[in-house]
């Protein structure tokens, strides 16, 4: 408990979890994406959508500091997670481990599944047998794996369908306890039954913690999110209530034109 | 539509010569080596046996068996592995792991290229001028070993380098999202799944640095010596040395007896060589992901 | 909200040390190569330093033939005749080398498939890893009597034995970098030419050999330092005599193999001593231009 109080109190207020002033994300100097501004808050689920190479990606990478292992990557402005400015903070390892990441293709690690969601809880310093087996059973769970995979979970995470890994992905990352779970279009390399059970796990999982949710499908956003930001060519274009925008009421022709499937 | 047409036939033709011209030259590289191994083993192959390889040389070296040498090259490959294994894993999973593509990683390489490329009697200059006279190990084990050391790294780093560089990249970054170091991410994740392939690598390195000799003459192998090394501060015999030595500067040795020899280092070589290819094999067949 | 606020990210804790502590460590076997490499350098120059200040007459010792360092009155320090000795049996066996392993590149490349292929690989692999002490006693016990009595010469060491073996030796090398070279060309272009109607052997020629030139060369390059380099071998196969070679009948003694002869029988600072380690520092330099020429050759063909 190091962050001061005052300061966490004033950052609560709001219940905001992730404040976000004039970031802009480049590569090499060219710039992804530029002048974004937004708040997200506890609990909620936050979807962005837009087309390809809006700099979606580029942004859940700038808030759990995965620039610093992509060459050229650099990050201007501010994010500022749970209070804490996410660029000049000491241990960007106890970041990272606050926030789940699903990736858009399902990475379950060559080793085996129970050790594969065991994985964080480890690295976290658990090492009872007993309490690691809770964590695992309660994380696989969750994730609609457990009964698939629990008469097996000494075998390969990599070798599971893409389904199953992408589920495996999640259960992961929810052995991080994290306070914040970042989903980049998870639903790409992911069967549409599949889909929709993680879907189901998401509406739950946003009773604990607050999600962002990149995707691809527009309906998705609209069947999950509580509210929804719209990225296009490396800028913010708007940010407002899902139900708002979807119902004709987003601020920018862009923004209606791209939910209604004119571009994209 | 299809039929031949004559230009088809000669082009076919032309092919067919080429091919024949290409595996020609191939078996003309390949098999007066193997006629030579052949007559390796046709005239040493009498000479080994149990006793060959479990008693010492007896009768000025001219008779008896080569047990000190190989109990030598045994110390001696075993005390250079102790040094440039740690060594060699340090600088891949530095080059693998935490090196940018700059041109600081680019002098490494550079460095280990030239390591590589040093002619060995010129290492054995470096063992002598260093560890022998500088340091003051006299001509040891010791010496010699850390000679083979420096000159068989590269090996050692560019086959680690390779295996850790054939782990996925994804795998890192999903580790590295959850939290984990770099370095956690090393052991949980990227060693785990190549330390087959620096195995595969450091057998390679054993057959390396057991052929070796220019290296150590000089430095910790003698020529004769009646006593089995008891620490790394003794000289000791070597069997790439002694196949030297009995072939070239003993009187009077019988024909077969260099033969023997020379078949017991080429047999350990090879053997080495096959457990590492076969070993590799193995696991390019076991698909992990 | 608060516990979110007790969440720390700003406080480094032990995994963070650790793994700064293990940077450092693998950092420092990072830069061992260049430690070694420039301790080489040093080391050397300072044991043959003195020679090269007090005693070498640097024209005498790249253009005299004569190599008499044991003459108690009179030593003569000329490596011209072992560079002669070195040059030419480096360069009969690349003559030897060269088309062999690029032809065996080629065949097992382009044209060699399936079990054939990984069986040659394998093969031309286990080659590599015979020993030169073993290749020298190929020369000597081996080759010596093949060549008298083929070709009715009084000595079989000689140029033309250690050529052979020395290219023998570095034959399997240059196959194996030349084959990655060859493997390094795209498939596309192979296709492309194919599409066009080319056949295999026309798609070599036009499309992949051109396009792993810079390659290939490299895989010569390190041949030439792998033979420059090399001592056992030719210590056993020349026939160890000081001689400007006129035919390839002619013995010869090597730079390399001369320091692996004369070495043990001097004393440790004496003008000798350091005359070999003057060669060493020449053997030295000559390999690092070989290596540093390959690299950018190679790296060329990346780049382009």
């Amino acid at each position: 408990m190091v962050v001061q109080p005052g300061q966490a109190a004033e950052e609560s207020v709001s219940g905001q979890i992730l404040t976000v002033k004039d970031l802009t994300i480049s590569y090499g100097g060219v710039p992804a994406l530029s002048g974004v501004n937004l708040d997200i808050r506890e609990n909620e689920i936050f979807g962005i959508i837009g087309p390809a190479n809006a700099g979606k990606t580029s942004f859940l990478k700038a808030i759990n500091r995965m620039d610093m292992f992509t060459a050229g990557m650099g990050v201007q402005g501010e994010i500022r997670f749970c209070g804490q400015d996410v660029q000049t903070l000491k241990n960007v390892y106890a970041l990272r481990s606050a926030i789940g990441v699903v990736f858009p293709l399902p990475v379950g690690l060559p080793m085996t599944i129970y050790d594969n969601v065991a994985l964080a809880p480890r690295l976290r310093g658990i090492k009872a047998r007993q309490d690691l087996d809770v964590i695992v059973e309660r994380c696989l769970e969750r994730a609609a794996l457990w009964d698939e995979v629990k008469d097996r979970l000494d075998s390969l995470g990599s070798l599971l369908s893409g389904g199953q890994q992408q589920r495996l992905t999640i259960a992961r990352a929810l052995s991080q306890e994290p306070t914040l779970l970042m989903l980049d279009e998870f639903s790409i390399a992911v069967d549409p039954v599949t889909t929709m059970r993680i879907e189901d796990v998401l509406k739950e999982l946003r009773q604990e913690m607050t999600i962002i949710l990149v995707t691809n499908l527009v309906q998705q956003a609209n069947r999950l999110a509580d509210r929804t930001a719209f990225f296009l060519q490396g800028s913010c274009v708007e940010v407002g209530d899902t139900a708002t925008l979807f119902t004709g009421g987003a601020q920018d022709q862009r923004t209606t034109d791209y939910i209604e499937g004119r571009f994209g | 539509m299809f039929r031949e047409t004559a230009l088809n036939v000669r082009d076919k033709k032309v092919q067919g010569l080429f091919r024949l011209l290409f595996l020609t030259m191939t078996l003309l590289l390949i098999l007066p080596v193997l006629v030579i191994l052949g007559m390796l083993i046709y005239k040493g192959g009498p000479v080994l046996s149990i006793d060959f390889l479990f008693t010492a040389p007896t009768d000025g070296m001219t008779a008896g068996g080569v047990f000190p040498a190989l109990l030598g090259t045994v110390w001696l490959v075993g005390v250079a592995l102790l040094v440039s294994v740690p060594i060699g894993i340090a600088a891949a999973i530095y080059l693998s792991e935490y090196a940018s593509d700059n041109w600081f990683t680019r002098i490494i390489n550079l460095a280990i290229i030239n390591l590589a490329g040093v002619p060995s009697i010129v290492h054995a200059l470096f063992g002598v001028g260093a560890f022998v006279v500088f340091f003051g190990f006299g001509t040891s084990i010791l010496a010699a070993s850390l000679t083979l050391a420096i000159m068989t790294l590269p090996v050692v780093i560019v086959s680690t380098r390779e295996s850790l560089m054939a782990v996925p990249q994804a795998f890192r970054e999903a580790c590295w999202s959850m939290g984990a170091t770099r370095w956690q991410t090393i052991r949980r994740v990227v060693l785990p799944n190549s330390v087959s392939g620096i195995l595969t690598g450091v057998i390679l390195e054993v057959s390396r640095t057991t052929g070796e000799t220019a290296p150590i003459m000089f430095t910790g192998a003698v020529f004769f010596t009646p006593f089995l090394p008891q620490g790394v501060f003794d000289q000791t015999m070597a069997l790439s040395l002694h196949l030297f030595v009995v072939a070239t500067q003993v009187p009077g040795v019988p024909d077969e007896l260099p033969y023997g020899v020379a078949l017991v280092l080429i047999g350990m070589v090879l053997l080495m060589n096959s457990i590492s290819i076969a070993f590799r094999m193995y696991l390019r067949g076991r698909k992990k992901w | 909200m608060s516990d979110i606020a007790t969440q720390d990210f700003d406080r480094r804790n032990r995994d963070w040390y650790i793994d700064k502590l293990v940077q450092l460590v693998v950092f420092f076997g990072g830069i061992s190569a260049i430690v070694f490499i420039i301790g080489i350098f040093v080391f050397i120059t300072k044991e043959g330093f003195g020679f090269i200040l007090n005693t070498m007459d640097p024209v005498e010792f790249f253009t005299s033939p004569y190599w008499e360092p044991s003459d108690e009155d009179a030593p003569e320090y000329g490596i011209l005749a072992l560079i002669a000795g070195t040059a030419s049996v480096t360069g009969l066996a690349l003559i030897v080398a060269i088309p062999f392993s690029l032809g065996a590149a080629i065949f097992v490349g382009e044209f060699a498939t399936g079990k054939t292929r990984e069986l040659l690989k394998i093969l031309v692999e286990l080659l590599a890893a015979i020993p030169s002490v073993v290749w020298g006693f190929i020369g000597l016990t081996i080759m010596n009597p093949i060549i008298i009595d083929l070709f009715d010469v009084p000595v079989g060491l000689t140029v033309l034995n250690a050529g052979i073996i020395l290219g023998l030796m570095t034959a399997p090398i240059m196959t194996s970098i030349a084959e990655d070279a060859l493997k390094a060309v795209p498939d596309r272009y192979r296709e492309a030419a194919e599409a066009m109607g080319a056949t295999r052997w026309q798609v070599i020629f036009k499309v992949v050999l051109p396009a792993a030139k810079n390659g290939l060369l490299g895989a010569v390059l390190l041949g030439v330092g792998r033979g420059f380099g090399e001592t056992m071998a030719v210590l056993l196969a020349t026939g160890h005599s000081v001689n400007i070679p006129d035919s390839v009948f002619d013995s010869v003694r090597a730079l390399t193999a001369t320091i692996a002869a004369e070495l043990g029988e001097t004393a440790v600072g004496s003008d000798h001593y350091q005359a070999l380690f003057t060669i060493g520092i020449f053997l030295f330099v000559i390999t690092f231009v070989i290596n540093l020429t390959a690299d950018l050759v190679v790296r060329g063909v990346r780049k382009g």
